[in-house]
């Protein structure tokens, strides 16, 4: 059957294509990255290095220089890492939150506040910039990570609540109502019942807010100080005021590093992220 | 340990006051302790909405349920000694077995050791020992139906509410898991309320029925009562499968009460009402096929259901259903007559289908 073959063929030399397309870019940063400038000034720019030099590296991560700081990137890093867990833990618990009153506790106007909350999901943040940064300086946490954080999880909120408040939509009423009549409270209900139902949408979130404030760079710049600078910021200053000679090898060793946790994360819980998109009506 | 219920002029209105409508109107019922009272009706009828007051799930717009001579209006559903068994059965998928039958009681803080003892009686009393470490999601539904009974069961309530339990059971298994609550109920003695839109349910489990429609108590009594005598020709048309026969006519205007007169015949029948359109009503167990008989029709229809053959007849006055023995000759297009059994006949009031007693 040669016009199944082709067919076939054809299928995966697309499918080929595609997968090197995406990939191209990342195969040259890696391989920049192990590159000395010798090899990068005479080089192809697709050539294998000629020998793995982590050198690039070690610079990028603790010596690299921008302007006169030469820290490398590990501030920076580390700004990020205590910026994203909290931010991240506590916008899906806020939105798990909401997601169970807006689907199993319904109240007059209930339905309007989870529409404006959708608004929440559309709406360009740089509207919120200026006022914003009005805000975080009468709470008195501008130019701080706790000013990062709380506008992180602000900015999350509407897409996390309307995650979870599809998901709670497919539980049935009449669980609430016989934990009800069990003696189970609000919070009991929540806790108990619905949080141990949630482990999919629940890993959704977190790969999604992980992903989004991990990358955020609008907020970033506009909202952190000199100490508190996230990774995005940190690896942008870093190439982009580099005085002298472009080391490209670093730069790209430096972006690679900036985007190794997402990466990771995709790896380890991604299988959890297709099922829970995909999961639908909880049965049981 | 049985309670009394008493439910009082309970009205619930839902919307707002323009265009507000009325599911329940009015409900008084009393039920003894111990009883068993079913709340019977076609779908939108008002009874899971006066059973979930009863549960205290919802809020009734005026009247009040008293449970063990307790007002439990405004009362939080936990706190009124009640358990409910859903028609989803509503099992939580994350707990096992065992923590769903000891879920109430963990809320009420029983200690672990006297809860445990608690869970392994109600699962030896269902036969579901076995099944105390799966989850919901591995349980077949007969299985999940006897959990959400000892869930009901594990907490010893002063009040049971069934809604429509058995409807997600196949028809095996209903019939099975009837005689279980008919049997469980008779060992607790526990106050029981059991809606259902099933009259076979109905018949068979009830002590009382109540008879419901557009959220009005059309007939309240004991199965024979509901069976024997509705009270107007929507109870007697809804209990009772096949349904009741209704024929129009009037007593003889010449004066003679025993002559009921109808389209194209005359049954001597005592009837007792001269007005035209007075219904009599007849179970098909209670008309025969008979020879001699002057009221004659047609057979269009012969349905043997083995125990049983219902042969419809249709006659100047209507078609009318016959009980007959499974050994009936009668055959489709023969002419018939038929006779109907004095000492059962139901009359009704042609317009408003009210009962006319005589």
């Amino acid at each position: 059957m040669p016009h199944k073959l082709i067919s076939r063929a054809l299928v995966y030399g697309v499918l080929l294509l595609a997968a090197c397309f995406f990939l191209a870019p990342l195969y040259v940063m890696l391989a920049t990255s192990f590159k000395d400038a010798e090899q990068i000034r005479s080089g192809n720019l697709l050539s294998l290095p000629h020998s793995l030099n982590f050198e690039a590296w070690t610079l990028a991560w603790s010596s690299a220089c921008t302007g006169t700081d030469c820290r490398g990137l590990k501030p920076f890093f580390w700004n990020s890492v205590i910026m994203v867990v909290p931010a991240v833990l506590v916008s899906t618990l806020w939105g798990a939150m909401n997601g169970y009153v807006l689907s199993l506790w319904k109240f007059r106007g209930s339905e309007v506040m989870f529409g404006c909350m959708l608004f929440g999901v559309f709406m360009p943040f740089q509207v919120v910039l200026l006022p914003m940064s009005q805000v975080l300086g009468w709470l008195g946490i501008s130019s701080s990570i706790g000013g990062l954080i709380v506008v992180h999880c602000l900015a999350g909120l509407a897409g996390t609540t309307l995650f979870f408040r599809n998901y709670y939509a497919s539980i049935p009423k009449e669980l609430v109502n016989a934990a009800r009549i069990d003696g189970a409270g609000f919070w009991r209900i929540f806790f108990r019942i619905v949080v141990p139902m949630s482990t999919p949408i629940v890993m959704v979130t977190l790969i999604w807010q992980f992903t989004n404030i991990w990358n955020d760079f609008l907020f970033g710049v506009a909202f952190s100080g000199a100490d508190s600078k996230p990774i995005t910021v940190g690896l942008n200053n870093m190439v982009n005021t580099s005085s002298s000679v472009k080391s490209y090898n670093v730069d790209m060793a430096a972006a690679v590093i900036a985007g190794l946790p997402t990466m990771l994360v995709y790896v380890l819980a991604g299988q959890y992220f297709v099922k829970g998109l995909t999961a639908g009506a909880v049965k049981g | 340990m049985a309670a009394s219920l008493h439910i009082a002029g309970i009205r619930k209105v839902f919307g707002k006051p323009d265009k507000a409508v009325e599911v329940l109107k009015r409900i008084d019922i009393d039920v003894a302790p111990g009883e068993f009272l079913i709340l019977v009706g076609p779908s939108g009828c008002g009874k899971s909405t006066l059973l979930n007051i009863i549960a205290g799930l919802e809020e009734p717009s005026e009247g009040e349920i008293t449970i063990g001579g307790r007002n439990v209006v405004g009362v939080p559903p936990a706190q009124r000694d009640i358990a409910m068994v859903f028609q989803s059965y509503a099992l939580y998928p994350t707990m096992s077995v065992a923590e769903n039958i000891g879920f109430a009681l963990e809320m009420r803080k029983v200690p672990k050791a006297q809860r445990d003892r608690r869970i392994a009686e109600v699962a030896a009393m269902l036969q579901i020992d076995h099944l105390l470490e799966r989850r919901p999601a591995q349980l077949s539904g007969g299985q999940r139906q006897r959990v959400a009974m000892g869930r009901a069961l594990a907490r010893q309530p002063q009040l049971f509410l069934f809604d429509e339990p058995l409807s997600n059971l196949d028809a095996k298994l209903r019939v099975e898991m009837r005689a279980e609550i008919k049997r469980l109920h008779s060992l607790s003695g526990i106050t029981s309320v059991y809606v259902t839109h099933d009259q076979i349910e109905a018949m068979t489990l009830g002590s009382r029925i109540a008879v419901m429609k557009d959220g009005v108590l059309q007939q309240l009594g004991t199965p024979d009562d509901i069976y024997r005598r509705p009270a107007n020709t929507y109870v007697a048309t809804f209990i009772g499968s096949p349904t009741m026969n209704l024929i129009a006519g009037s007593a003889d205007a010449g004066g003679d009460r025993h002559a009921f007169v109808i389209e194209g015949g005359v049954l001597p029948l005592r009837c007792p009402s001269p007005a035209a359109g007075t219904l009599l009503g007849l179970r098909p167990e209670h008309l025969a096929l008979a020879d001699q008989s002057g009221w004659r029709g047609e057979v269009t229809l012969v349905e043997p259901t083995g125990a049983d053959t219902f042969v419809v007849v249709q006659t100047a006055a209507g078609r009318v259903t016959v009980r007959s023995a499974p050994d009936s000759t009668a055959r489709v297009g023969d002419q018939v007559g038929l006779q109907a059994q004095a000492e059962h006949a139901n009359w009704f009031e042609g317009g408003s289908g009210v009962r006319l007693s005589c």
